[in-house]
């Protein structure tokens, strides 16, 4: 871990107010934040490890736990929600047997909620590690998954 | 006519294709079709007089993706890579316009000419005056849109006092909801004698429902850099920031490359052009946090501390980021200080009302025809907004409310659709502008829930400093929980508006302060529906799925199989020629079959829980002049 982190910390030694930036930096090359990571960060930036522990807490876009192999982001947005994002998103748990922001116990799938990701003229809308759907029903879930694993499978 | 140039009529005299990527099109893969384009283009040798190429978002993000041809200015809708061939020879020197590809008016005529749909016949662009005309990846399709003229014009010819003053007379008040004279900020910023001092872009757009500043960044970053390099100038300022959602990551991306463009052209960077002025911009990304977007927060967050926002004085002017004189401004702010410069302050001022001057940018969403970003004058009134240019409500249901304002705003009924829009007449009818979202819903859409929803967004993004805010929503979200789930008591209206209005009083920054919003609001307008919701368990737009199931009217099913398929539970019983039946007790109430149920049966209704109708036997079959064909 000391070795993976001394090249990514370097730039940053020394500077003022780079926390943020230090921990989206771990996070992008780990996937999460682990813990032995932030006491690494901790004695870098000579800050109490308390003190990042706050920020982590603080911002919704770092985790502490690993996640899955793809990321299914549900959009939260106000034009999704009238357009019946939570029934979208109901679906989604069902279909994959999980709870907001848990991971599927093959480590597959993630899921998570974001506040908007402003597509709302596509609503509801979610987003599967980079690619973005729009105009959902519940209806197209169970296909939508099937055809995210077998795409994969030509893809092998 | 809408009042904005044509840009790209480049002095090279090639037509253009231009092929918008902004996240909306490009998430219906629209780069795609501009490979296909370019390979049709170069096999018909066409490429010497035609430019393809990709750019931001022309606004009518329903229609997506958007192919435009100029300088002729044809809008070709939905338009998918397998139509590259058409379009390309379309470009031929006896082409001819593709029809089938054109927009189609509510007359079922093609229209030809995008400035003639109604959608943009009523807007004026300017924030949004480059979107879906340059390549936001180029600084020289920017430059040949006159970009940064107005930077040269103000490091050549004018004082900095002199800027402060024509954005002051612009009359231009913050575009990110609060409307805070930009030009007053600026003078204050400059007054103060502590250095150095800082710029900051609040891109930290986080109201659910509003897309105006990503769209912006995403197709025209350029113009929010000269901006801000402007206003380091006109305060004093060598240093800016630009803060942005880590959500958005093809604005960042876009920024990054305009960065480092304007560096490589000595736009930004010691000595700009000569002058002896400098100024260096960084981007910062936002971590997910919605209070950040309050500027006092902001300023912790990009100091990597929690983003907690502060007690009030000192202002952030005197003392913002690292303690020292800040000047913080909204995107589309800076991306008018271009044109105020270029065109003058008389010029904008004169556009607008007297107290809220320029133009308003919206994200006109919800249950609207024309979904996608808008500008109009402020003044505009809502009706003109949502029937002229939003083309009215899908299926020409009935309008019941617009939102505006996300989360901080609330909701006006039809009484209010006269109402003209700027920031002060929103704010007396109970709402506010907010920095652009409108989300427009029709009778399905149940205001407590829409309250409920607001609220369940504020208490989760509180940030917990202050009681009022952290406890205060926490009590009321509560409240509109059991309100939803049929467990409304008498007197919870009450206690909802005295919680709001301790909220309002009580709480530290703009999150708190404006929270109670949306509830109060639709109490205001939209009593009757809280009162349904508690006295007699119902709710009257069939949206409350604890109050609400789905029944299918044996009479006019017609037994099509259409909700039988789309059922995600089966949870619908029948086959052909026999009647369909929900099953109570497998419905999740998705709603699923009831928009798939075709308009010419209109078989399957909502009906509150209590009242569900003793539904025929299984197996019952259709009677045989009423079966279906389908």
């Amino acid at each position: 871990m000391e070795n993976q982190l001394t090249n990514l910390l370097a730039p940053y030694m020394g500077q003022k107010g780079v926390t943020i930036q230090v921990l989206q930096k771990v996070q992008e090359e780990l996937g999460y934040l682990p813990r032995e990571a932030i006491d690494e960060i901790a004695r870098s930036l000579r800050i109490p490890p308390s003190e990042i522990f706050g920020v982590i807490s603080f911002y919704s876009q770092f985790r502490t736990t690993p996640r899955g192999k793809h990321i299914v982001r549900v959009c939260r947005g106000t034009a999704c929600h009238v357009r019946g994002g939570g029934a979208v998103l109901d679906q989604i748990k069902r279909e994959l047997n999980i709870e907001e922001n848990e991971t599927t116990p093959d480590l597959e799938y993630t899921i998570e909620t974001v506040a908007c990701i402003g597509a709302c003229a596509l609503a509801p809308a979610m987003v599967i590690d980079e690619d973005t759907f729009g105009q959902m029903t519940p209806g197209k879930i169970p296909n939508l998954f099937v055809a995210q694993k077998q795409g994969e499978g030509q893809d092998a | 006519m809408p009042d904005h140039e044509n840009p790209s009529e480049q002095s090279d005299g090639k037509r253009s294709i231009l092929i918008c990527q902004a996240l909306g099109c490009l998430s219906s893969h629209s780069d795609r079709i501009q490979t296909a384009i370019e390979a049709e283009i170069s096999q018909l040798e066409l490429a010497d007089s035609v430019n393809v190429k990709l750019t931001g978002c022309p606004g009518l993000c329903q229609e997506g993706p958007i192919v435009l041809i100029e300088p002729e200015g044809t809008f070709y809708a939905r338009v998918k890579p397998e139509d590259a061939p058409d379009i390309a020879q379309s470009m031929l020197p006896d082409g001819q316009v593709v029809e089938r590809l054109l927009y189609h008016g509510d007359d079922g005529q093609p229209i030809r000419n995008y400035a003639d749909i109604p959608y943009y016949v009523k807007q004026q662009h300017i924030v949004l005056r480059n979107c879906g005309h340059i390549n936001p990846e180029e600084i020289d399709d920017y430059i040949a849109v006159s970009g940064y003229e107005a930077l040269k014009k103000v490091l050549a010819d004018m004082a900095p006092e002199q800027v402060v003053e024509e954005v002051t007379k612009s009359g231009i008040r913050g575009r990110g909801g609060a409307g805070f004279p930009a030009g007053r900020k600026w003078a204050e910023a400059r007054k103060s004698t502590k250095e150095p001092k800082y710029v900051i872009c609040n891109a930290d757009e986080g109201d659910p429902g509003a897309f105006m500043d990503r769209s912006t960044l995403e197709s025209d970053p350029h113009t929010v850099i000269e901006g801000m390099i402007i206003a380091g100038y006109a305060i004093g300022s060598d240093t800016g920031y630009i803060y942005v959602r880590a959500e958005y990551p093809l604005a960042i991306k876009r920024l990054k490359i305009a960065l480092k463009q304007a560096e490589g052209r000595g736009l930004l960077g010691d000595n700009i052009l000569g002058s002896g002025f400098s100024f260096t911009l960084q981007i910062r990304e936002g971590a997910g946090a919605f209070v950040c977007g309050e500027a006092s927060a902001l300023m912790y967050s990009i100091e990597g501390k929690r983003g907690m926002p502060r007690v009030k004085p000192p202002r952030s002017v005197e003392s913002g980021l690292w303690g020292l004189p800040t000047s913080l401004n909204n995107v589309k702010t800076f991306a008018s200080v271009p044109v105020i410069i270029l065109r003058g302050a008389d010029w904008y001022a004169g556009i607008g009302t007297p107290n809220s001057t320029g133009t308003a940018v919206f994200a006109l969403t919800g249950k609207i025809v024309n979904s996608g970003l808008i500008e109009v004058p402020m003044g505009m009134t809502l009706r003109e907004i949502i029937f002229d240019i939003g083309g009215g409500l899908i299926g020409g249901k009935e309008f019941k409310a617009v939102q505006t304002g996300g989360p901080s705003g609330g909701c006006l009924p039809a009484s209010a659709l006269d109402l003209p829009v700027d920031f002060d007449s929103l704010n007396e009818a109970g709402s506010i502008m907010g920095s652009g979202g409108m989300v427009v819903v029709d009778e399905d859409t149940c205001m407590v829930d829409l309250a409920r929803y607001f609220l369940e967004f504020t208490q989760e993004e509180s940030c917990g400093k202050c009681v009022p805010c952290r406890i205060g929503t926490e009590l009321v979200l509560e409240i509109l929980d059991r309100i939803t789930n049929g467990e409304g008591k008498p007197g919870d209206i009450e206690l909802l508006e005295e919680y709001g209005d301790v909220i309002a009083k009580g709480s530290l920054c703009g999150l708190g302060k404006s929270a109670p919003n949306p509830v109060l609001s639709t109490i205001k307008y939209f009593r009757d529906e809280y009162e349904a919701h508690i006295n007699e368990k119902r709710c009257p737009a069939g949206a409350c799925r604890a109050l609400t199931s789905f029944y299918i009217n044996p009479e006019a099913c017609r037994a099509c199989m259409l909700c039988f398929e789309s059922c995600p539970v089966e949870a619908v019983d029948g086959w052909l020629r026999t009647i369909h039946i929900v099953l109570q007790e497998k419905c999740i109430k998705c709603g699923s079959c009831y928009d798939v149920c075709p308009s010419l049966y209109n078989a399957i209704v909502k009906v509150p829980v209590i009242e569900v109708p003793q539904p025929p036997m299984p197996g019952t079959k259709v009677p045989r002049k009423k079966r279906s064909k389908c």
